[in-house]
């Protein structure tokens, strides 16, 4: 092996503790890792992406009653929800911010802001959740969708079968959004655990970065979910 | 090396203008699509909503998540493939969906 003594010879140096030996330089390193995050974060875009068309073939087909399922569920929550989505993606940057600049206090604040903006959004899910089982939208033996009017056709009811597809379509792209918050709470916790006992420095906070990464793109599934949910036919 | 250089640049210099002045645009798109949706804007209601979520998401996207500043260009192939792919899915699915109502 002709190459391993001139290898050997590169890493003999002094060099960043937190380089591994197999990246040439910091940069590279950093890189290497967001980039592996955004091939992960595609992988999940084509994941949503599933749902999404599902969503839309059948709100072509059934337009007038997911207009009349979705006119049920409460815009409030889901407008407080986005709002609280937004200001948790701002604490996350400024906990990437603070990490990169040796921050500890700003980073460890951000971090458990960042939480409680996590579970806020959580806990208005759950009330709103709750309302649908009281109302009984939720797909199933005990669902019912009788008499709903169409909006914009007073004497016209939605078919409660249509309604059920919307419902069972909210509930998976919501659920599957909510799983994906608390996997990003549990991330966040650790995040939490490791600034707090002095683990990121200037030179490596990857981890910071790229849960950070997972948390926007979290909030971004949110963005297209609230219109696309709560807002059809609101005019009417 | 000219890009992890500028990357670093704009790392020192302070961008948290820049990231409050995103999270207030972020709150006005939602203001935005709260009141449009009940504006009756004939069949534009969806496009128009569906349009401030793009540039919300954008705007999370480049300044956020740094794909603007990104100093590695694989993740803007990435990034682009992802969207090519998904426009992909939902173009040619809803494409035949609409094709085959016609009857």
């Amino acid at each position: 092996m002709p190459d391993s003594s001139t290898a050997t010879g590169l890493h003999t140096g002094a060099h960043n503790p937190a380089l591994l030996h197999h990246f040439a330089e910091p940069e590279q390193q950093r890189d290497a890792a967001s980039l592996g995050m955004w091939v992960f974060l595609a992988t999940e875009v084509m994941f949503f992406g599933g749902l999404f068309c599902a969503y839309l073939v059948y709100r072509r087909w059934y337009f007038p009653d997911f207009a009349a399922a979705s006119k049920t569920i409460n815009m409030g929550y889901g407008a407080t929800n986005t709002a609280v989505l937004i200001c948790s993606s701002l604490t996350v940057v400024l906990a990437v911010w603070a990490a990169q600049t040796a921050r500890r206090t700003l980073l460890i604040t951000s971090l458990i802001l960042t939480m409680i903006l996590g579970l806020a959004f959580l806990g208005i899910k759950g009330i709103e959740y709750r309302e649908k089982f009281v109302e009984h939208h939720v797909p199933g033996a005990s669902f019912s969708f009788e008499k709903v009017p169409i909006p914009g056709h007073p004497d016209e009811y939605a078919n409660p079968r249509h309604a059920q597809i919307f419902f069972s379509l909210y509930f998976v792209m919501t659920g599957l959004h909510a799983l994906h918050m608390i996997i990003g709470l549990g991330i966040f916790l650790w995040l939490l655990a490791m600034a707090w006992k002095g683990r990121f420095t200037p030179e490596w906070h990857t981890p910071v970065e790229i849960g950070g990464l997972y948390w926007h793109f979290v909030d971004i599934i949110w963005i297209y979910l609230f219109p696309l949910l709560y807002l059809i036919d609101r005019h009417l | 090396m000219s890009a992890h250089s500028s990357a670093s640049a704009s790392a020192t210099s302070s961008p948290l203008k820049g990231y409050f002045a995103v999270w207030i645009a972020l709150l006005v798109g939602t203001g935005l699509t709260v009141y449009a949706a009940t504006l009756d804007l004939a069949p534009y209601n969806a496009a128009v909503a569906l349009g401030i979520a793009t540039i919300k998401a954008t705007l999370v996207a480049l300044f956020f998540m740094h794909v603007w500043h990104a100093g590695e260009k694989l993740i803007k192939v990435v990034v682009i493939s992802a969207l090519f792919f998904l426009l992909l899915l939902l173009g040619l699915t809803m494409t035949d969906y609409a094709a085959r109502l016609w009857s």
